[in-house]
């Protein structure tokens, strides 16, 4: 096959970061090559590299076997890359045919020729087998639909190179055969298709060819046939062995043990459509419970779902073994459920305030603004986790913006912690933190369960997720596949394999 | 409907929906709108003898002709998702300026562009510092409308008399057919509105308007020119302005700091009454024609029953709220 793109030696830094070191990446005529990679492996780095939103510091872009520089998005359509989002990138408010022809409309003395726009955008999705009705507006297609006619308009734009960037993550099974189908068919016309996805079963059955990346570098490029599924997830996790010390695994007590009361919080059959499929999982005083499973398998909806921040469409939720009917995170709160969000910038923390006044806002939320709490209880309050949690700079009335990741995270367990919660629910608490920190975050959630906090525990990192946990629930394509203990039987492999699905 | 990669469906490509042999969704507040006015101009016709003269519905396009001038920019704003509160505070600056000029006997030739100039200048200033400096519009043109209104204070707090023989004698001019008579400025209105219902239908800016109105991040995806767009609507709303002032002097003969007091109100009530979607995205030139001309009917008809002139404020409330209404209950059955 010709070689119709090739990246040699690609290096992409930001300030502090190393994203991309010395990344190759061939992609060649008629081929759907899926590019995977865990969440932060410069993934969507080299996207925009390839797109031209970024400049390349290193390495060389050839295309059709030129040199090339793309210093806009314009540059590199102009080119022959297109690229599809994740979210469509259309306007809903106009018809299919505008959509696909907006800014390239045929025009006669500068009057647009409809007759010739709905002509063109009729003949292309003709050709590429589409049954829509180029009149109608967008908003009348579903989401599947309008992508594929977001996939139209890009092929007919500039048909060499096409970047779909996670395609299939909010299509249903059969919506995602039919936007295979048209993968396969363009495919056919000599289309080379970049695939980024996170659901691996998608990538064995439409890639030919599979690159991976892992921490900003290249892990390697295989035929499908040549990487068995259970191999892939391995490459893409890597068995790193970790410079953490090991967490001191005296006398801590045993599933059995922990489980004999009732549980805390007891999920039955609680799912939410398009967001998880419902399941089980039981919570007790005193258990780490890990949520395992890649990026986008359902960690984070199944929190989001026990905290009430999204709303079940199924099922029941028992705390202390009464039914609960969850109208918002404020009845968990009231139930002393806390949650430390994964995005801890966006959702969490107020960095225009204070570190004193970002640990003091779920206690006041809880109390109300007509009972404001004393400055000198607040001080008390605030010192007392700062020391615990060895906040650094320890001065609480600095903004929280000017802290470290580590110290920001630690600032937003500390909200959480002063609200004396019984369950504690942690979303990657250790992402993008330092060694250290991270140690200290792992110790402080070991002792928390000792002293009989129920804590939920959700990390893209293994290790992590077994070092802690008394139970682990593994997740895969928004479904809960298997809770494990996690007993001298488990390991890594035992739930890589669970994650990858399959044979186990 | 939609079957996708089966061999031999795209011949049924062209095949046409049957949701086509109803009104599409988009038109429904555009028919309902001319079915009220409808309604309500049989209401006048049947309750009141001479109201089916056609010099009354002629006069409506008369006494309002500014508001459809103004209206007209302030479509072309709100089909982006904006908003312009400025227009009202333009429309006086315009008055008042052409008078003071007049007054000092400059010749009508230089102040007509002088004062068009001028709104179209605030209009694209307006419009830099809501795209560049990512200031929402509500905030930027209500600092212009503070702006332009203090001007026409500083300028005179007194009402000007405009006596110059061109301005007055364009004023004066009436078009006579078949016993029926019209403005210049019902023309002036109608050019207006002609040329703006042409660019949003027929020229790439006009559906890159509707475009940015529909998602403004697609828009600058599908590589449309959003900023040049989004400068250039405001800059067509305040052209308008100050068209629109140029026919309140001719309408009133006078500048005053005064004039087209919540004329700002109007127009937005004028838009979104002819169904153009305050989030953007979804209407029409002649939709805000048929809004206007449900507010001069109701207007006429508040006169001839011989009701408090506040009873039309009462009126365009309540209808404007029916309509905003109408368009959540259209938008959310799909």
């Amino acid at each position: 096959m010709d070689e119709i793109l090739t990246m040699r030696g690609i290096g992409k830094r930001f300030p502090g970061v190393v994203a991309l070191d010395g990344v190759d990446f061939t992609l060649r005529a008629g081929e759907v090559h899926a590019l995977l990679g865990e969440n932060g492996a410069g993934k969507s780095t080299l996207i925009k590299l390839l797109t031209g939103v970024y400049d390349i510091d290193a390495g060389e872009i050839r295309l059709d076997g030129v040199p090339v520089r793309f210093t806009g998005p314009g540059q590199a359509q102009a080119a022959g890359i297109s690229t599809v989002y994740q979210e469509v990138n259309l306007c809903p408010n106009l018809s299919v045919a505008e959509n696909i022809m907006i800014g390239r409309e045929p025009r006669r003395f500068g009057k647009i020729s409809w007759s010739k726009v709905r002509q063109h955008a009729g003949a292309l999705v003709a050709r590429l087998d589409l049954s829509v009705d180029v009149t109608a507006p967008l908003s009348s297609y579903s989401i599947a639909v309008q992508q594929m006619i977001a996939i139209a308009r890009a092929v007919d734009v500039s048909a060499k190179v096409l970047i779909l960037d996670e395609p299939t993550s909010s299509l249903d099974a059969s919506e995602v055969q039919q936007l295979f189908a048209l993968m396969r068919r363009l495919r056919d016309d000599g289309v080379a298709i970049v695939f980024v996805s996170h659901f691996l079963d998608q990538v064995y059955e439409i890639a030919d060819r599979i690159t991976v990346l892992r921490n900003g570098g290249l892990v390697g490029e295989w035929a499908v046939a040549d990487l068995p599924q259970l191999a892939l997830v391995e490459k893409m996790i890597g068995k790193e062995l970790s410079a953490l010390e090991r967490l001191e695994e005296q006398g801590r007590p045993s599933v059995a043990a922990l489980e004999r009361g009732a549980p805390l919080v007891a999920a039955d059959g609680v799912g939410r459509a398009g967001s998880i499929t419902p399941f089980d999982l039981t919570i007790h005083k005193g258990e780490v419970v890990g949520l395992a499973g890649l990026l986008g398998s359902g960690r984070t909806e199944v929190a989001r779902l026990l905290f009430g921040a999204d709303r079940a469409d199924s099922g029941t939720i028992q705390i202390d073994g009464k039914p609960v009917a969850m109208r918002g995170p404020g009845t968990a709160m009231t139930h002393g459920m806390a949650f430390c969000s994964e995005n801890r910038r966006t959702e969490g923390l107020v960095e225009e305030l204070t570190v004193r006044e970002n640990i003091i806002l779920a206690l006041q939320a809880r109390r109300g603004w007509s009972r404001p709490l004393s400055r000198r209880r607040q001080d008390e309050l605030v010192s007392k986790y700062i020391k615990a949690l060895d906040i650094r700079p320890a001065d609480p009335d600095r903004p929280v913006r000017n802290l470290s990741g580590g110290n920001q995270q630690k600032v937003l367990l500390a909200r959480w912690l002063i609200t004396e919660p019984r369950l504690l629910i942690i979303d990657e608490p250790t992402r993008g933190i330092d060694v250290g920190a991270k140690t200290e975050i792992q110790k402080l959630v070991a002792e928390l369960s000792d002293g009989g906090m129920a804590v939920l525990f959700i990390s893209a990192e293994l290790e992590e997720v077994l070092r802690l946990s008394h139970k682990i629930a593994v997740l895969r394509e928004r479904r809960l596949v298997e809770v494990l203990e996690n007993d001298d039987a488990v390991d890594q492999d035992r739930i890589m394999a669970t994650i990858a699905g399959g044979n186990p | 409907m939609i079957d996708v990669g089966t061999p031999g469906t795209a011949t049924a490509v062209a095949r046409v929906p049957l949701s086509k042999k109803r009104p599409q969704k988009r038109h429904i507040p555009v028919l309902a709108t001319a079915a009220l006015f409808g309604l309500m101009y049989l209401v006048g016709v049947v309750s009141y003898p001479g109201f089916s003269d056609t010099q009354i519905l002629l006069n409506i396009f008369i006494d309002n002709a500014f508001l459809l001038v103004v209206a007209v920019g302030m479509t072309f704003v709100i089909l982006t998702g904006g908003i312009d509160l400025s227009v009202g505070a333009v429309v006086a600056l315009t008055t008042m300026i052409s008078a003071v000029l007049l007054r000092e006997n400059w010749p009508a030739g230089a102040v007509l562009p002088l004062v068009l100039l001028v709104g179209t200048l605030l209009g694209l200033a307006m419009g830099c510092i809501i795209h560049f400096f990512e200031v929402p519009p509500f905030i930027a043109t209500l600092a212009g409308m503070f702006l332009a209104r203090g001007l026409c204070f500083v300028i005179s707090d007194a009402s000007i008399p405009i006596t110059n023989s061109t301005w007055t004698g364009i004023a004066d001019v009436r078009i006579w057919f078949g016993g029926f008579r019209i403005t210049i400025s019902v023309v002036i209105a109608l050019v207006v509105l002609l040329i703006g219902a042409f660019v949003l239908a027929y020229t790439r800016f006009g559906r890159n308007v509707y475009a940015l109105g529909g998602n403004q991040q697609s828009a600058m995806l599908m590589g449309l020119p959003v900023a040049r767009t989004r400068v250039a609507v405001y800059t067509i709303s305040g052209f308008c302005s100050a068209l629109g002032g140029v026919l309140v002097s001719f309408y009133m003969s006078s500048g005053n700091s005064l004039h087209a007091q919540g004329m700002e109100l109007d127009a937005i009530a004028a838009v979104v009454i002819g169904g153009t979607v305050l989030a953007g995205g979804s209407g029409y030139v002649f939709g805000t024609v048929l809004g206007v001309l449900v507010l001069g009917v109701i207007q006429t008809l508040i006169t001839y029953a011989d009701l408090n002139s506040w009873w039309t404020r009462i009126f365009i409330g309540a209808l404007l709220f029916a309509f905003i209404l109408l368009q959540r209950v259209v938008n959310r059955r799909t």
